[in-house]
């Protein structure tokens, strides 16, 4: 667990890594990666109980984590390599031929850390509820922790996998919801409106609670008062606010970054606003 | 043509019902979950001897799929139950994803497959089914033909590690595998040695192959009758020396020409051993209401329908 203090900036290092892996592939998704980075960070550096140096696939006896929006892997690989599982030098390798670092997360090439493979939308939140059912089955007092876009809401076995939870009061997941209101096309409401979506959560049997995913008091404040939900009768949603493109200027408030590698001058730019810490690059 | 004794008329799922009961009681890891068919599926035996193990999906098959995956994952071994369209067609893309590309350990049971699911008609008739699943990469896809196999693949499956499609369908219909034949994944079951021609058969097709085995030898025509029970992956070698021997070939089975048994069949001998073949299987159409027996007839996969493919077969040898 790392000091508490050193939290924002291992999420600046992460979002260097983004920045940095997308634009050597000129591919990726550095958007929903960057909104993403201080959640993930807080996380897989302070609130999640697990082992990155005994990665095991079934994750019995320690928290797991499933990102069912499995396009922003660049922050998921990140996180994974500087919280241990794996050197961080292979981030460099991300989307390469022959790379365990998949354009979106998968289980096949043998990754430590990834759990189930993830990038069509919807899916993951499923595969979260099987691993909280199985420790339910065993007795196995830990977290499972979920990540799904918002834009993925318009999936409709979201909704399935949400009346399901709360049927089975799968009370030992904590799910957070990237709410950053862009997705490829344009902004959440023009594209699919998914309004509301504290009443829907409620409607369907959950307790939620919001909070801003990009500031760190709050996430401090929140984080903890989720954990204390969990094991009351009720799955847990986070509503987290995020800024997509979060840290660089000219990517935030815009959509036009989900899915854009920048290039050579974007990228010097923001990793000026990004400076290198005491972790280093890879 | 060695003679077969029906022991018994009862439906393929049950069979798995009471395999999965049996396997529920060898190995604790074992969970079943259905999606609002659990009778229709007679998951209803596993689900009063361990409630605890067994979960209700609902009407949410794409969630199933996916839990099923999780659970996997996580350890399980979960068996998923709905109908074989429900199973495939409509979650496929959870099964490629979850299932499949993540190798999870999840035992995908279909019932109610192929026409001889009978009066529902052709919303529920699934004829596509093989062809969806064994396109998977390292997907398993087994069609037992009676009570008795079904129910040894059941048991079989649960004891291979690996993403399974177990199909079996609704009608009774003849048991003539006896309870002790043991069930190998991959190994295709010899069912009677014949010189003329090689009928390889799948499913409930089988016994309608079995059949058209008496009607041949009343013919005067050896019939060599092998059934492959497992579709992917499919015993090579079996084929090929039944192939080699007989000089010609016809498949059965309830489902598409295209993408079913019989393509596997074809495109390995194409590429092995090029050999007259003829096909008996759904030809590019979709089924409709009516008995199992009538829909057999009508869509040309009675035995009768077998017998004349295996002379065709036959005419076509050099």
């Amino acid at each position: 667990m790392a000091d508490i203090n050193l939290l924002p900036e291992i999420a600046r290092q992460v979002r260097r890594d983004i920045l940095r892996m997308v634009h050597a592939v000129s591919s990726g998704h550095p958007g929903g990666s960057l909104g993403c980075a201080d959640y993930l960070t807080a996380l897989y550096f302070h609130y999640m109980k697990h082992d990155p140096s005994n990665f095991t696939g079934h994750g019995n006896g320690e928290d797991v984590f499933v990102m069912s929006n499995g396009h922003i892997s660049p922050v998921f690989y990140s996180v994974l390599a500087r919280s241990g599982y794996f050197p961080k030098d292979e981030l460099a390798t991300f989307r390469k031929l022959n790379t365990r670092l998949q354009g979106h997360p998968t289980t096949h090439e043998g990754l430590p850390g990834v759990r189930v493979a993830t990038g069509s939308l919807g899916q993951g939140l499923s595969v979260a509820l099987g691993f909280a059912m199985q420790k339910k089955l065993d007795n196995d007092s830990s977290t499972v922790w979920a990540l799904t876009g918002d834009g993925e809401l318009q999936e409709g076995q979201i909704w399935e996998a949400v009346m399901f939870a709360a049927h089975n009061k799968l009370d030992n997941i904590l799910v957070a919801v990237d709410f950053n209101q862009q997705q490829i096309d344009g902004s959440t409401e023009e594209v699919m409106g998914i309004t509301e979506l504290v009443s829907k959560f409620r409607a369907f049997g959950w307790l939620t609670i919001e909070m801003d995913g990009n500031n760190w008091d709050e996430i401090h404040r929140i984080l903890p008062q989720a954990q204390n939900h969990l094991g009351c009768g009720k799955p847990v949603v986070i509503i987290m606010k995020t800024e997509m493109g979060q840290g660089v200027d000219f990517m935030m408030g815009t959509h036009a970054w989900h899915g854009k590698a920048p290039n050579d001058d974007q990228l010097a730019k923001a990793l000026a606003q990004l400076p290198e810490t005491q972790f280093g690059d890879y | 043509m060695k003679s077969f004794e029906i022991l018994d008329n009862k439906d393929t799922r049950s069979g798995f019902g009471a395999g999965l009961l049996e396997i529920g009681k060898q190995d604790p890891r074992v969970v079943a979950m259905c999606a609002d068919l659990t009778g229709s599926l007679v998951m209803n035996l596993f689900k009063d001897e361990f409630p605890d193990r067994f979960f209700q999906a609902g009407i949410m098959e794409a969630n199933m799929m996916g839990v099923a995956a999780g659970m996997a994952l996580a350890g399980k071994i979960p068996f998923t139950g709905t109908f074989a369209n429900f199973s495939t067609g409509r979650v496929y893309d959870q099964i490629r994803q979850s299932i499949a590309y993540s190798h999870a350990n999840v035992k995908i049971c279909a019932s109610h497959a192929g026409l001889t699911l009978g009066e529902d008609g052709a919303t529920h008739q699934i004829l596509e089914d093989i062809g969806l699943m064994k396109m998977l990469p390292g997907m398993v896809v087994i069609n037992p033909c009676d009570y008795n196999q079904t129910k040894a693949a059941t048991i079989a499956i649960a004891k291979y590690f690996g993403p399974v499609y177990l199909r079996f369908g609704r009608p009774k219909w003849p048991v003539f595998i006896s309870e002790d034949t043991p069930f190998e994944i991959g190994k295709a079951l010899m069912l009677n040695e014949g010189t003329d021609v090689s009928i390889f058969a799948t499913g409930h097709l089988v016994w309608k192959a079995i059949q058209a085995g008496q009607q041949l030898a009343e013919k005067g025509i050896s019939a060599e009758i092998i059934n492959i029970h497992t579709i992917k992956p499919l015993d090579v070698e079996a084929v090929i020396n039944s192939a080699k021997k007989t000089g010609c070939v016809v498949t059965a089975e309830e489902h598409q020409m295209n993408g079913g048994m019989g393509d596997s069949i074809a495109q390995l001998l194409a590429r092995k051993l090029p050999t007259p073949l003829e096909m008996v299987a759904v030809n590019d159409s979709f089924g409709e209401s009516g008995t199992p027996d009538q829909l057999l007839v009508k869509y040309g996969l009675d035995h009768s329908d077998i017998t004349a493919a295996a002379e065709r077969a036959i005419s076509r040898k050099n």
